[in-house]
């Protein structure tokens, strides 16, 4: 464990950009475990946890891998993901992995799911059919859902652990949770101690090294940064909204932050943070896994709800003490971008300033996005 | 100005009944009808005539408006008010239309929705259409998600999950709405009308593997597929319009006759196609002239079975009506995942004894898109018969380039020729 923080931010930057999957490699020499890869949003980490599989989080090449083959399987207005995910599949990068998990988020990753059975037989691959079903209805499906996958996990790792080590995996993440949010709310109250692009770096690496080591890591960074002394500039409080799947470069992230703005919220890596508080670690595990995907979920552009759009963003951004918010959304992603005016809706309604912008994960400009973004801060700073 | 459209009895049929339902929409405020809006995928039409609801599909009036040329502007007033140019045109040119006084194909008014019935089957962007229209009516909504067959097979689960729904929240909701109990009886007279319907467009479909196919199953079979898909299943009107087609469409095939189409009847049938992907309906006529001009039928097309696949025996069973609409959700053609419609479109391929297979690839429709090219890999490998690829739109006229298409048909064509004539010279 690197002991300062910027060697802890250096090896959680260097995980992120392996994308031969290093630490995954490694996981499996040590435990002689599997490891299973989880697109983008949520996946029930818990239940892979339990059965002995080491859940790696897989969002794409980044601006890290130059798509040759991926290209030829998608059209030009289709976003980027899917095609970095099939260069990484085809080039081998992915095959640690003894599986991957397709959550039903849009029709890209969907039909993903189908094209990764085609092209990569050997390899088991799953859709997780999440439920629109805010209800009991909706718990009674995703818990026989979760089970059936449940099932395929103990297949692959040929392990058979009973309800108690579910509910022990289900707290270990609950600690996770706990620990991300503390990381948000350090940030919230002093972001110049708690820089977003060191906090995104920090959670992305969680998405491929054990979770005990990664809350270890967590905790460390924590308790360092708070006690570093860093100065408060005058920068203007954003909320960053829409890259919850598609990850926007780092340079964009250091990029938002450079030009006038602390981050004091976002959906970069809603996966890890997707459920609120705590899943109860008592009773049916996979039930309350289920139960708290129903009732314990954020607002989130995949999720149906029948409440108004936008309403847990305008709280969030009072609660955040944030001055405006920045809709950064992929290019072509539907969630997201069919999201955004109900969003901005919400936004202006409650007097709220707002910017947009798109990117592509693999995005290598920023002089654009640094005046952009640099213009909205100093609106907030010079007018609000 | 462009040459009169040759038409056929059905065609006519087919006309008034929609005549009479865009009427009836018309004036069904003031005489107290209610309406649901509801999409083409897994729609629950024989439900909502059990509570005499009247449907009205977003996307069949977006499609109305692109065939009308109103489709440029509507999408423009949508992304003036902040939606994306990378979305969804059918989205933005009914949010086009509602904002330009939501006039319906037929010149009249639509009404307001008395209830948003939200079928989220076979694709994401339902759910985001339908959350962005609540904002615009106050209405109520309700949601019925429909599982994906991610492994090629509807399961117990999911069919349980889905008459849940039906049971506890839509017929709840259609009660409230409409203001009539539910009656099961009067639910499976209606499927059983809906199943009538289907073998009779089953036959009409299939009678493309005889040669010269009586029919054109793609530009052609837009037409056939409107009543069954959209508001009259169910219905007596249905059930007479599948008879007069079948006995038209069985007259032109025991004559020898190929489709009829805009121009005229089709001459000579020179390439059989399979065509994936929805049409492009800013331009439905001219691209469908590209292919009869060069002699090319379309025998088969999965477009036809995107609100239902019939063909493959399911029918609507009035002995288990809430059962059998989730099957019928479940098994629409979008909702199925790649592998299968691979199989389908292979199978379509061998069945109708095709020269090619084709696809439209929509930039508008990631839920058919996604995945096209993999698929146009496979169906090449396991059948042997040529893939062709061009690219346009839903309904954006933007991304309709008609010279680079006709190229590539046309080029598309040749090759296929070229190809019969090196296997004759063996």
């Amino acid at each position: 464990m690197a002991e300062t923080k910027a060697d802890m931010i250096d090896l959680a930057e260097e995980i992120v950009r392996d994308l031969e999957l290093g630490t995954v490699s490694k996981w499996k020499e040590k435990t002689g475990g599997k490891a299973v890869g989880c697109m983008p949003v949520w996946s029930p980490r818990e239940l892979l946890h339990a059965a002995g599989i080491l859940p790696v989080g897989i969002v794409g090449g980044g601006d890290g891998i130059e798509i040759i083959k991926g290209d030829a399987y998608f059209q030009s207005y289709i976003c980027q993901i899917p095609r970095s995910t099939i260069e990484m599949g085809l080039n081998g990068n992915l095959s640690p992995l003894d599986g991957m998990i397709f959550p039903s988020i849009c029709d890209v990753i969907r039909n993903l799911s189908g094209m990764w059975k085609m092209l990569f037989p050997k390899t088991p691959a799953w859709y997780l059919d999440m439920p629109q079903s805010f209800d009991e209805i909706g718990v009674d499906f995703f818990t026989h859902e979760l089970k059936r996958l449940f099932g395929e996990f103990c297949r692959v790792s040929g392990q058979n652990p009973d309800n108690d080590s579910i509910n022990r995996s289900i707290a270990i993440y609950n600690e996770n949770r706990s620990l991300i949010e503390e990381l948000y709310q350090k940030r919230r109250e002093r972001p110049w101690c708690f820089p977003v692009s060191e906090g995104y770096l920090l959670i992305r690496a969680g998405y491929q090294i054990d979770v005990k080591e990664h809350n270890k890591m967590l905790r460390s960074y924590i308790d360092l940064a708070a006690a570093s002394d860093c100065k408060a500039i005058d920068n203007a409080r954003v909320v960053v909204l829409g890259s919850f799947c598609e990850q926007p470069p780092l340079n964009l992230i250091r990029t938002i932050e450079k030009s006038g703005c602390y981050v004091v919220e976002d959906d970069f890596t809603l996966g890890a943070r997707l459920i609120k508080g705590e899943i109860s670690t008592t009773g049916d595990a996979i039930e309350n896994l289920a139960r708290a995907f129903i009732e314990q979920s954020r607002e989130a552009a995949f999720i149906y709800r029948e409440s108004e759009k936008g309403g847990e963003l305008v709280e969030k951004v009072k609660k955040c003490n944030a001055e405006g918010v920045v809709c950064c959304a992929p290019s072509f992603c539907d969630p997201a971008l069919l999201d955004q005016p109900m969003m901005v809706a919400a936004i202006e309604k409650a007097s709220i300033p707002y910017t947009s912008f798109k990117y592509a994960e693999n995005t290598g400009q920023f002089q654009v996005i640094r005046e952009q973004a640099g213009t909205f801060a100093d609106s907030i700073k010079l007018w609000s | 100005m462009s040459k009169p459209v040759i038409k056929e009895s059905s065609m006519d049929l087919q006309k008034e009944m929609l005549a009479r339902h865009f009427e009836k929409l018309a004036v069904s405020e003031e005489n107290g009808d209610k309406c649901a809006y509801t999409f083409v995928p897994g729609n629950l039409a024989e439900l909502l005539h059990c509570f005499d609801l009247l449907p009205v599909l977003p996307e069949i009036n977006a499609l109305q408006s692109a065939m009308r040329n109103k489709s440029a502007d509507y999408i423009a007033a949508a992304e003036k008010e902040g939606h994306s140019e990378d979305v969804c045109t059918y989205v933005k040119c009914d949010l086009g239309m509602a904002k330009n006084g939501n006039i319906g194909p037929t010149g009249t008014r639509l009404p307001k929705p008395s209830v948003l019935l939200l079928s989220y089957t076979g694709c994401f962007t339902f759910m985001k259409w339908f959350e962005i229209l609540k904002q615009e009516y106050d209405c109520p909504i309700v949601m019925l998600h429909v599982p994906y067959q991610a492994d090629g097979k509807p399961t117990a689960e999911m069919r349980r999950y889905i008459v849940k729904q039906l049971q506890e929240k839509v017929i709840p909701v259609l009660e409230e709405v409409s203001g009539k109990k539910f009656d099961i009886d009067r639910l499976r007279q209606l499927m059983a009308s809906s199943a009538r319907s289907e073998d009779n467009f089953v036959k009409v479909m299939e009678s493309a593997k005889q040669t010269p196919s009586p029919i054109d199953g793609y530009f052609g079979g837009v037409y056939y597929i409107s009543p069954i898909f959209t508001a009259f299943r169910g219905t007596p009107e249905a059930e007479t319009y599948y008879e007069a087609l079948l006995a038209e469409v069985n007259d032109r095939a025991a004559r020898k006759l190929g489709p009829l189409t805009p121009e005229g009847p089709m001459k000579e049938e020179k390439y059989r196609i399979v065509v994936e992907g929805p049409p492009n309906w800013t331009h439905f006529r001219e691209l469908w002239k590209m292919f009869s001009d060069e002699g090319a039928v379309a025998v088969a097309s999965t477009y036809t079975r995107v609100g239902g696949v019939y063909d493959f025996g399911f029918r609507h069973d009035p002995d288990n009506p809430l059962e059998s609409l989730a099957d019928y959700c479940l098994g629409c053609y979008t909702n199925l995942n790649l592998p299968t419609r691979t199989d389908m479109i292979s199978k379509y391929v061998e069945e109708y004894q095709a020269d090619g297979f084709l696809i439209n690839s929509v930039k508008s429709c990631n839920s058919f898109s996604a995945g096209q090219l993999l698929i146009l890999r496979e169906v090449e490998q396991r059948t042997g018969v040529p893939g062709g690829f061009f690219e346009s739109d839903l309904v954006d006229p933007r991304y309709f380039s008609a010279a680079n298409i006709k190229n590539r048909l046309e080029s598309y064509f040749q090759m296929i020729e070229q190809k019969r004539n090196a296997v004759s010279a063996l």
